[in-house]
């Protein structure tokens, strides 16, 4: 088996040195009110993609501060080639634009007071055309395996998550962070029950006491709600696949990361600064947590399920492992890896993890995800508070 | 022998069923994380991934997977019958 170390994919490197496994150009609007503006674009350029959603007017605080940290490091996700920024007003449309163009990326920022719509979208719709063609002439070119950042998540688990898929993803994680790879992880209220075993293998002090204060931090919101969780943490998906408690979802989600150890912990968003395995805090909400690893960074997502999420994501390709064949004969149409032979002991945790190493070098090179093809891009952006 | 269900860690006290198992059928089961084989007779259907109690638990004594508690059992069960919400609760987030 070759090294992962030595291992390569056919992708592109941007102008910050971040490899990516897509070459999109994307159209960020700031606020709510610039979709119509940001999807007028999309329509008349087919090719660019306008990643509309419901936020952006009146936030404050750390929730306006997560909004534009997620917009920005959706900017600099190194799948995408190009942005177009769109806002309402100048001020804050300069802002996101700006801290993308300073990695040496191409950004081109309209607003929209002053000038309406159309304009902006005749405007916006030129710049889209050379931002597209200039893309277009990128070649892809052997990188290394390892500069790639693979994130992981779960969604729609049962038990076979983490009898199958968790592990062998796990074993994605040993071998990719060994080799020198980055693999991010989180879903902060979904580690309780395992929490401590997450925080052992967190080697620095100051790392595993912000992991601490983060875990605790997000405890204390939903303590704070005197809520039964049942249904909604378990998912009734979960439930349904067999899973009782949160304790017992946790321990099949900490499978994920095998026994690697962890070297970084990361705020919402952040993108990681060295090489390794890293927590990020994150919803356990499937889009929001992938949308999250995206502004991180991340250039393949790994995403297990049990029942059957469907989650995709715009820019990060999101590749979809169930170990359970019901899923694997109900949904084939969202599986990109079948690892249902981890439990019926046909195949080994080992050799499924080699067909997953095999298939990131695949997709990162090009190769459509399910989640692709069927058109899934769920961009959802996380809300701390309440808006002014 | 087909293996019907598979357990995490030579601690536990539940196992997982990896296909749909029927009541009467004595099914086998293998551990995850080492050698050695088990024989359980269920009293319940159970589908796949659904918990199968490995030996009687008593009201209030901990169900373990992977090695670790997972909650506590909130009537006493017996061997081979479902493990789930109807007698299993977590201790986190009550």
């Amino acid at each position: 088996m070759e090294l992962v170390s030595k291992r390569t994919f056919q992708g592109f490197r941007r102008a910050d040195g971040r490899v990516g496994a897509r070459n999109h150009v994307i159209i960020l609007p700031i606020d709510d009110i610039s979709n119509a503006a940001a999807e007028g674009v999309a329509a008349l350029i087919p090719g660019v993609m306008a990643l509309p959603h419901p936020y952006g007017r009146l936030q404050f605080g750390p929730d306006l501060d997560l909004h534009f940290l997620t917009l920005i490091g959706t900017g600099l996700n190194p799948n995408v080639a190009g942005v177009i920024v769109i806002g309402i007003e100048p001020k804050w449309t300069a802002r996101v634009a700006d801290a993308i163009a300073a990695s040496g990326k191409p950004v081109a920022s309209f607003h929209i007071e002053g000038t309406g719509d159309l304009k902006t979208i005749q405007k916006a719709s030129r710049a889209a055309m050379t931002l597209l063609q200039d893309a277009s002439t990128l070649q892809r070119e052997t990188l290394p395996l390892i500069d790639l950042v693979v994130s992981a998540k779960c969604g729609e688990s049962d038990t076979t998550s983490g009898l199958g898929s968790n592990p062998t993803i796990g074993k994605v994680a040993e071998r990719l962070t060994e080799a020198g790879g980055t693999y991010l992880f989180g879903e902060t209220s979904e580690l309780t029950g395992g929490e401590d075993i997450v925080a052992a293998r967190i080697d620095d002090a100051v790392q595993r006491a912000k992991f601490e204060r983060l875990f605790r931090e997000h405890t204390e919101v939903i303590l704070a709600q005197q809520a039964d969780l049942l249904g909604s943490q378990p998912t009734e998906g979960n439930i349904a696949g067999g899973l009782s408690t949160i304790e017992e979802k946790a321990l099949g989600n900490i499978q994920k990361i095998g026994k690697a150890r962890v070297v970084g912990v990361l705020e919402m968003g952040e993108a990681p600064t060295k090489r390794g395995l890293h927590f990020m805090d994150t919803s356990s909400a499937a889009a929001e947590s992938v949308t999250l690893f995206a502004a991180g960074g991340a250039g393949v997502h790994l995403f297990t399920t049990g029942q059957g999420n469907i989650i995709g994501n715009p820019i990060v390709p999101v590749i979809k492992l169930t170990a359970n064949p019901k899923t694997v004969e109900s949904m084939e149409e969202h599986i990109d890896i079948d690892v249902s032979g981890t439990i019926s002991l046909v195949e080994t945790l080992d050799q499924a993890g080699e067909r997953t190493i095999q298939q990131i070098q695949e997709t990162a090179s090009g190769k459509l995800t399910k989640a692709e093809l069927l058109n899934h891009r769920e961009f959802v952006l996380t809300r701390l508070h309440r808006t002014a | 022998m087909s293996v019907k269900f598979l357990v995490h860690h030579e601690k536990d006290n539940v196992g997982v069923a990896v296909v749909d198992i029927a009541a009467g059928v004595e099914a086998d089961g293998r551990y995850r994380d080492q050698e050695g084989d088990l024989k359980i007779k269920l009293s319940d259907d159970v589908p796949l991934g659904h918990k199968i109690a490995l030996v009687a638990i008593g009201n209030g004594n901990s169900i373990i997977e992977y090695g670790v508690v997972i909650g506590l059992a909130t009537k006493d069960i017996s061997v081979g019958q479902q493990v789930h919400v109807h007698n299993l609760k977590g201790q986190r987030w009550n």
